[in-house]
């Protein structure tokens, strides 16, 4: 398959190969952005990413579950604009509790080992995004939308 | 470091800093053969002046603007000319300017000089790209040098360097250019030798013309042709062509005068001298240690070298191959004066006398075999006008650039195809059928008790008369539209339509073309001046002719149309046998073009458990402007009948036949890219915004969504209501 017309494959590729994002998360009119490890599922629908629960970004979840995430492969070079891909993730955030949580820390540590303590420390939330819609901007102006299907 | 360096103190590792047109002049100058005093620049000068001017990030943005493999050869061509104008508009820093003049003094004393390009990589064994860099000759003074030195850099990105980027191995942030600066010899006879002739290795070939060897090499005047032993030397054979022209230093450049009677009948070299030039190929095999390809020019007597590359070996090309064709689309203004002629002289009287013959002949009283035999004596006919259209027609549209040239280096303005608003004060067919049609919506317009009748389809006497004037006149151009049948009852819903909106003002007229023009003319004087109005007047028509040929090819297929609704009908009543003819060979090609149905996808994929859809798609910015308005796709005549005034067409491949809906839409989106397309040259004529190249236009975009077309940066956001 044309590489260009693979979406999926693309964002899977990027997926996998970037491990920070910029999460945005907002209280009232503010929006409010971090950045945040992330690993993604398999079928790319879901996006796992912890934090502490003493912060703000954990305090604007528990107000309003729905996120924006971006993930890029910028160089800091002058061709990022237009080599670069950017892909903002949809959806809605849930904080995983019990057997949930407990499978997905697994995922969490094998794709970030050097954050086992980190998340596995009792005050930090694991939260899984559902995502509702990828949206991918390639040569700094095409842009496509990919909307999970059921 | 020193930016420029001569002949002489080239060193064997300076070979990838001096590029390798200049690195094989220095060898050659070293080894004593007699080659011209130069200097070679440094692609150390190039980088400085990208890096200090910024104009490295320019061209990124430009060849980035969308995937090279979705690029069309015009679309490469636009990009090539803006990326020039980049160059022509972005002086060199003064650091860079005052040291290169610094170490050129001696180039710049007002005597004559070339500025050739010589990229690295470029005339190695291994890549032998002639002509896809441009040189210029018979430069005076140190102005004009620099400039010219910017101009060769931006040849860098030509489009026929673009079409060969792969192997070329093209890329902003590693490529580079360094340029020869050389004393012009004033040759009396020049030409080029090969060491082997590619047809037998035991021999060798000149070429010689008189006057100077951008006659030869440009393609303008026949050179005699000597084949000659390799072994001794012995002349085998020696051609004579026509001799009629030679190409000479004008004040600036070149020019090409008629050959002086006595210079007719005598071949340009006497047999010992083309012996002297074969032997300094020879000479030249045995220095790189292999065969060349040489380029010489005898000053009276005396022999001069002016180039040499590796002959390399030309591997297969696949037949699908189509950048030779392309590149050969580059014409030089004499033989696109001379095609202009035909043209206008013979071939389209000959295509519209082909279309009257066959739009009287009666298709009525035909029996079945009879109008069988019709169709495929009408549908050959076509094909041959197809097949002069690509190799005779298509080739003057290069009268369009080569003026865009000519007008940006005079006038150096910030939009790079501003050109095209001076050719647009043209005699263009489809603009007097619109003007036609603008006049029924106008009548329309400003009668209620008609405008009443029509919509209840009474046609009043007064007004059909004027309807039947224009069906006379262009009622054929819209007999050749596939799915046109009852155009004409179809039409006057159009006319109505178009009699609800405000009539659209056709820029291109009137007193500021004049303007434009004398402020394009004011750039030259004397000769210059009238030389300019020639290449406009070959511009415009050049421009002129690429809308008409179509509408005039469009009457022949019109009536090769007409023909085949004939069968069709027929068959339908039950006249003839119902059973579909089996056609052969190129009249089966012809009618399956012509028969075959656009059907646009109606979905975006669904993919591995992902609905996907565009939301904004990047083109080519071919019409300034902004709108928004409701999509409609336009591939067939039913489509264009049912444009409602300020929806925006969406087209795969629109040609001028097509074109009549334009003055309904808010903005153009087309699949085929290029400023010169009839998409973009209409909507530049009614100022409408206009994005081209849009990869899978008819596809992606569905009727009924919401387009913003953004034509001044070429994007078109895609809104869709998903509910």
């Amino acid at each position: 398959m044309n590489e260009e017309n693979d979406l999926p494959g693309q964002l899977r590729e990027l997926l996998e190969d970037q491990r920070l994002a910029v999460i945005s998360t907002r209280t009232g009119d503010q929006p409010y952005s971090n950045l945040i490890c992330f690993v993604a599922s398999n079928d790319l629908r879901y996006i796992l990413f912890a934090t502490t629960r003493a912060t703000r970004k954990y305090a604007n979840l528990m107000k309003e579950s729905q996120i924006a995430l971006l993930v890029d492969n910028r160089s800091h070079g002058l061709v990022d604009p237009f080599r670069a891909l950017a892909l903002t993730a949809l959806g809605k955030a849930v904080e995983l509790k019990g057997t949930e949580s407990a499978q997905a820390l697994g995922i969490y540590i094998a794709r970030h080992p050097h954050m086992q303590e980190f998340v596995s420390s009792p005050s930090t939330a694991l939260f899984r995004m559902n995502v509702e819609k990828y949206i991918l901007v390639r040569r700094f102006q095409d842009v496509m939308e990919l909307q999970v299907t059921l | 470091m020193s930016m420029a360096i001569e002949f002489q103190d080239v060193g064997d590792e300076q070979r990838e800093l001096v590029g390798g047109k200049a690195f094989s002049l220095c060898i050659m100058a070293r080894e004593g053969l007699p080659v011209p005093a130069g200097i070679c620049i440094t692609t150390e000068a190039y980088i400085r002046y990208l890096d200090d001017t910024g104009l490295r990030v320019k061209i990124l943005r430009e060849l980035n603007r969308k995937r090279f493999e979705d690029m069309r050869w015009e679309e490469m061509w636009d990009t090539s000319l803006r990326i020039r104008n980049m160059f022509l508009k972005t002086p060199m820093p003064a650091s860079l300017s005052v040291s290169l003049k610094h170490d050129l003094p001696g180039f710049a004393d007002g005597r004559a000089i070339a500025v050739r390009s010589s990229a690295p990589g470029e005339d190695s064994s291994k890549a032998s790209f002639a002509g896809l860099h441009d040189s210029y000759l018979n430069i005076h003074g140190m102005d004009a040098l620099l400039e010219h030195i910017r101009l060769v850099w931006a040849s860098l990105w030509s489009d026929a360097a673009l079409l060969y980027r792969r192997e070329l191995g093209l890329d902003v942030e590693s490529s580079s250019m360094a340029v020869v600066v050389q004393e012009i010899v004033p040759g009396s006879r020049s030409g080029v030798v090969f060491g082997i002739n590619p047809n037998d290795p035991a021999q060798s070939v000149v070429e010689a013309v008189y006057g100077l060897n951008e006659g030869l090499v440009g393609g303008q005047v026949e050179p005699d042709r000597w084949i000659i032993e390799r072994a001794g030397g012995r002349i085998v054979s020696h051609h004579s062509p026509l001799r009629d022209r030679f190409v000479l230093l004008a004040e600036e450049g070149v020019k090409t005068e008629p050959l002086p009677p006595d210079k007719i009948q005598a071949a340009p070299l006497a047999d010992c001298e083309v012996r002297d030039v074969q032997r300094m190929v020879l000479r030249g095999e045995a220095i790189f240690g292999g065969p060349q390809d040489m380029e010489w020019t005898y000053d009276g007597d005396r022999l001069f070298l002016l180039q040499s590359r590796p002959i390399t070996t030309v591997g297969e090309t696949s037949t699908d191959d189509q950048r030779p064709w392309y590149k050969s689309l580059h014409r030089t203004f004499e033989n696109l004066k001379e095609l202009r002629s035909r043209i206008e002289e013979e071939l389209i009287p000959q295509m519209l006398r082909d279309a009257d013959r066959l739009a009287v002949r009666s298709l009525a009283s035909l029996n079945e075999a009879e109008l069988v035999g019709e169709i495929e004596e009408r549908a050959l006919i076509y094909k041959k006008w197809q097949d002069i259209y690509r190799e005779e027609f298509i080739p003057l549209a290069h009268g369009i650039r080569l003026f865009g040239m000519v007008y940006n280096d005079a006038v150096r303005p910030s939009d790079p195809f501003e050109f095209m608003d001076l050719l647009g004060a043209t005699a263009m067919v489809s603009l007097e059928r619109n003007r036609a049609l603008e006049d029924l919506a106008s009548a329309v317009r400003n009668d209620a008790s008609l405008r009443d009748a029509l919509g209840r389809g009474v046609i009043p006497e007064s007004f059909s008369e004027r309807f039947e004037v224009f069906i006379m006149r262009f009622g054929d151009l819209f007999e050749s539209l596939p799915g046109a049948n009852r155009y004409g009852e179809r039409l006057i819903p159009f006319v109505l339509e178009l009699a609800g909106r405000k009539p659209l003002e056709e820029r291109g007229t009137g007193s500021d073309v004049d303007d434009r023009r004398e402020v394009f003319l004011s750039h030259f004087t004397g000769k210059k001046r009238q030389e300019a109005e020639e290449q406009l007047d070959l511009g415009r028509a050049s421009y002129r002719l690429r809308d008409n040929d179509n509408m005039y090819i469009g009457r022949v297929k019109a009536q090769l149309v007409k023909a085949l609704d004939e069968l069709g009908r027929r068959k339908e009543q039950g006249v003839f046998v119902p059973r579909p003819v089996a056609w052969s060979g190129d009249v089966a090609s012809v009618i399956g073009e012509l028969t075959r149905t656009h059907s646009p996808l109606t979905a975006d994929a669904e993919a591995n458990g992902f609905s996907t859809r565009a939301r904004q798609i990047v083109g080519q910015p071919a019409g300034p402007g902004l709108a928004t308005g409701t999509a409609r796709i336009v591939m067939d005549a039913a489509d264009a009948f049912r444009f409602k005034a300020g929806e925006v067409m969406v087209c795969d491949a629109v040609d001028p036949t097509m074109t009549f809906v334009v003055p309904l839409a808010a903005a153009i989106v087309e699949r085929r890219g290029g400023m010169l397309i009839h998409g973009s040259i209409i909507a530049r004529e009614y100022g409408i915004p206009c994005v081209t190249g849009v990869p899978d236009a008819t596809s992606r975009i569905r009727t009924g969504d919401t387009l913003t077309v953004d034509g001044y940066l070429g994007i078109v956001i895609i809104e869709r209501d998903d509910s």
